[in-house]
């Protein structure tokens, strides 16, 4: 009744072709953003420091292996590896030269790990589907090795790990201690909406459709014309540029201090099952799939407490265990192309509400 | 369409618990966090210190109402070992004024170093954390009594040299040391190439990574091909009752096998028969035959009020835990003196483990009579730098088997001062200290 298109003339080819051809997902979308603008005001420290700024910065590294799996069918699972070379990169820029706007240098730690992704992006010429992965999980073990071996990455710290000095943008601090949790927020949805906005539409372009030509059959794409090497290693070059922008940020806004351990594969797994439950080639998605893993369980978590049940730590962590996972299996069964199938069902279902055909 | 409908419910009621509610504290109590991991690879060893930590202060509720007069809130928060866990916990307490933080991981510490001079929340890493974190001066919020992994390694080292017969006949031997390869394990490296060039000997480095703690086959290769002279272990959670396990299983010399302060009794059990003669570092007892652990036993576990079973209290690991929470009650009690309020704070209670002086008598009245050595922290000194000995696993149960082991101070010192100096010039602009110092003794 309110969610149709009925009556929304588009009048040139340019409106015809736009990314939120009808006119309420635009508004809904404007209505997101000023929520997410407006949410620290209402929301308390602990919804901003642990659910908010976590949940953006894996949406954005759900974002980036995204376009290397869902949007170029490559399955990688060197993705915790290429965020730790953002993180790393971003430590090494910001304390060999600390007079450089930190912003500059989590954006340039993403080129970093662009290199690094293009370079182990070469196999995947030659090597296809699980092969890939297993190749992919090489660069993991490779890179990990490389955090805890490579004392200059670490500015020979004797504790291993890396610290994120204080650092501030027009006097306001946004990394370290002092910096507060809604400042963090805003600086991480900022970098959050720039590279969504620039990802959709590289996606909706010649370039996005290319990497589709590739996923869906690459000898198809070869015959009409793609070149299959530049396309796959554009693709790891995009993929690795977002997640080491997201690894960047995960260290610098949201952890404050990591070790080797924070990239280990487990952080690959979780983002490849982020994108797989959100759905294969789908930006939403992403962001429905950081949800489901990292914000559910600490909803689950905080649920009896909520209710003034008292049950023990370990308890309610087993329980957070059970019922994330039953619901992953849940969701899957349901609707195994992801929650973004999900979310495209419902509205189509919307659409024709309240006289479905 | 029922799927759907289903899902869609699904999606909703998951949604709609979004509220974060925290229960109302009570006026007059003070609110003592625990990070616990009853889950995960280290809940082999957490669960013990989960708890040892727990039922301490439990039994000062029951027995003493809390502490002068005051009910301690306790709360679990469950980690898991794991830094994001952990720094959730963390901003999950931050609201309800926590007097102090046990993070009971060098990964959760290292984040909340630089944060909990912001928060005004001290952090008490006991025995774990930074070593640089000792120099009071440079971190006035952080607490590692009573020992820092440096102090550890270099008291180890005076053991072996003890055996020998003096530190200059370890000229020419060859010392293994078997580490988890994460923060914890890699700190005392400076320090083992330093000693190794003071004393003469060769140290041989067997790391072994968290992934790969249950699977050391291939270090133990290398142990039996290298045959070192003595093996020092940095272990904790899975890896250590696996490397008893592999040591027994290259014939190891077990009495030439000694670890840092963490394993368990179930460590070396698991091993069998084979790990008698296995060696610890430790610095309190571990059985239950003190007055404190029979008062935990009468007013605590008894009651059923404990998570533990009967048999695991007065273990190693949970006395450590006991012994924890006996700093945490003691400088919460030292703050209620040194600021003459009941319910202290944050800030409170930083001056009271600054002010703390636990002196042998202190310790008769804790029931800790030859538990542990006394224990005094200064404003400049947040460590003690205390005496440990080391215990023999003899099959059933550790038993002492050395004298009280004073660290190389001058040795450890210069290279925790300088370590703590570069600490604050790599994380620059790092605040200067501006707590005052009570120096009250």
């Amino acid at each position: 009744m309110f969610y149709r298109e009925a009556g929304q003339y588009k009048t040139t080819y340019q409106a015809d072709m736009s990314v939120f051809p009808i006119l309420q997902d635009r508004i809904g979308l404007a209505l997101i953003i000023v929520a997410a603008l407006v949410l620290p005001l209402v929301a308390g420290e602990f919804m901003i420091a642990s659910v908010m700024v976590p949940f953006l910065i894996l949406a954005l590294a759900a974002i980036g292996l995204n376009i290397l799996t869902g949007y170029t069918g490559l399955v990688s699972l060197g993705t915790g590896a290429f965020m730790g070379v953002g993180a790393y990169a971003c430590y090494k820029l910001s304390t060999t030269f600390p007079a450089i706007n930190i912003l500059v240098w989590i954006v340039a730690s993403g080129f970093v790990s662009c290199a690094v992704g293009v370079l182990f992006g070469l196999p995947s010429l030659r090597i296809k589907g699980f092969y890939l992965a297993v190749a992919t999980l090489a660069a993991q073990f490779f890179l990990q090795w490389c955090f805890v071996r490579v004392p200059w990455l670490y500015n020979y710290n004797p504790s291993g790990a890396i610290e994120v000095p204080s650092r501030t943008l027009f006097g306001i601090h946004v990394t370290g201690a002092s910096a507060t949790p809604t400042t963090r927020y805003y600086v991480a949805l900022a970098i959050v909406i720039a590279v969504t906005w620039i990802v959709s539409n590289l996606v909706h372009g010649r370039v996005g459709r290319s990497f589709m030509a590739v996923r869906d059959m690459d000898i198809a794409a070869q015959l009409i014309g793609i070149r299959l090497l530049r396309t796959k290693l554009l693709a790891f070059a995009v993929s690795s540029f977002i997640t080491g922008v997201a690894g960047a940020m995960m260290v610098f806004l949201w952890l404050g201090a990591a070790e080797p351990d924070a990239f280990n594969i487990n952080q690959s797994f979780i983002l490849l099952f982020m994108v797989i439950i959100g759905g294969l080639g789908s930006l939403i998605g992403s962001f429905f799939g950081a949800a489901l893993i990292y914000v559910l369980p600490i909803i689950v978590r905080a649920t009896p407490e909520t209710f003034g049940l008292t049950i023990g730590a370990a308890t309610v962590e087993h329980l957070t265990y059970l019922i994330t996972g039953a619901l992953i299996i849940f969701f899957l069964i349901v609707e195994p192309l992801g929650l973004a199938r999900l979310w495209q069902i419902g509205k189509q279902k919307l659409r024709v509400w309240p006289f479905p055909y | 369409m029922t799927n759907l409908k289903a899902s869609l419910l699904a999606l909703a009621a998951t949604t709609a618990l979004t509220a974060f509610a925290f229960p109302a504290q009570a006026e007059d109590s003070v609110f003592v966090p625990l990070f616990t991991y009853r889950t995960g690879p280290f809940a082999g060893s957490g669960i013990f210190i989960a708890d040892g930590m727990h039922d301490y202060l439990t039994m000062l509720n029951e027995r003493d109402g809390g502490i002068g007069g005051v009910k301690i809130a306790v709360e679990e928060c469950e980690t898991g070992y794991d830094t994001k866990k952990g720094l959730e916990c963390y901003e999950a307490v931050k609201p309800k004024n926590p007097v102090m933080v046990n993070p009971w991981s060098t990964g959760i510490t290292l984040p909340l170093i630089p944060r909990a001079a912001v928060d005004k929340i001290p952090i008490l890493s006991m025995a774990y954390g930074l070593s640089a974190s000792a120099q009071g001066d440079t971190f006035p919020w952080i607490f590692n009594p009573p020992d820092t992994y440096w102090d550890g390694f270099s008291q180890i080292l005076k053991f072996i040299g003890g055996q020998e017969g003096g530190l200059d006949k370890l000229k020419g031997k060859k010392i293994g040391y078997i580490y988890l390869d994460a923060g914890f394990g890699r700190e005392p490296l400076p320090l083992i190439e330093q000693l190794a060039k003071d004393y003469g000997f060769e140290a041989k480095l067997y790391p072994v990574a968290a992934a790969e703690m249950q699977n050391q086959s291939a270090q133990w290769l290398n142990v039996r091909r290298d045959r070192p002279d003595y093996m020092v272990m940095y272990g904790w959670g899975a890896m250590q009752p696996t490397a008893i396990k592999e040591a027994v299983k290259t014939n190891y010399p077990m009495d030439k096998f000694i670890s840092i302060w963490w394993p368990s009794e179930d460590d070396a059990r698991g091993a069998g028969d084979g790990a008698k003669g296995f060696k610890m570092l430790n610095w309190h007892g571990s059985t239950p035959d003190f007055p404190v652990i029979k008062d935990v036993q009468k007013y605590v576990v008894d009651a059923g009020k404990s998570q533990s079973p009967k048999e695991k209290v007065g273990t190693t690991l949970y006395n450590r835990g006991v012994y924890n929470s006996m700093l945490i009650a003691e400088a919460i009690r030292t703050a209620q003196q040194v600021t003459g309020k009941k319910v202290v704070t944050g800030e409170d209670v930083r001056r009271g483990l600054e002010d703390l002086n636990i002196d042998a008598a202190r310790l008769k009245a804790l029931g800790m009579e030859g538990f542990t050595g006394p224990i005094k922290l200064s404003c400049s000194d947040h460590n003690g730098h205390r005496p440990t000995f080391v215990q023999q696993w003899d099959g059933t149960k550790y038993v002492k088997v050395s004298d009280w082991i004073e660290p190389l101070s001058d040795k450890v010192q210069p290279l925790l001062q300088a370590d703590a100096k570069a600490y604050a010039e790599k994380n620059a602009p790092w605040p200067a200290r501006t707590e005052a110092c009570d120096a009250r003794s």
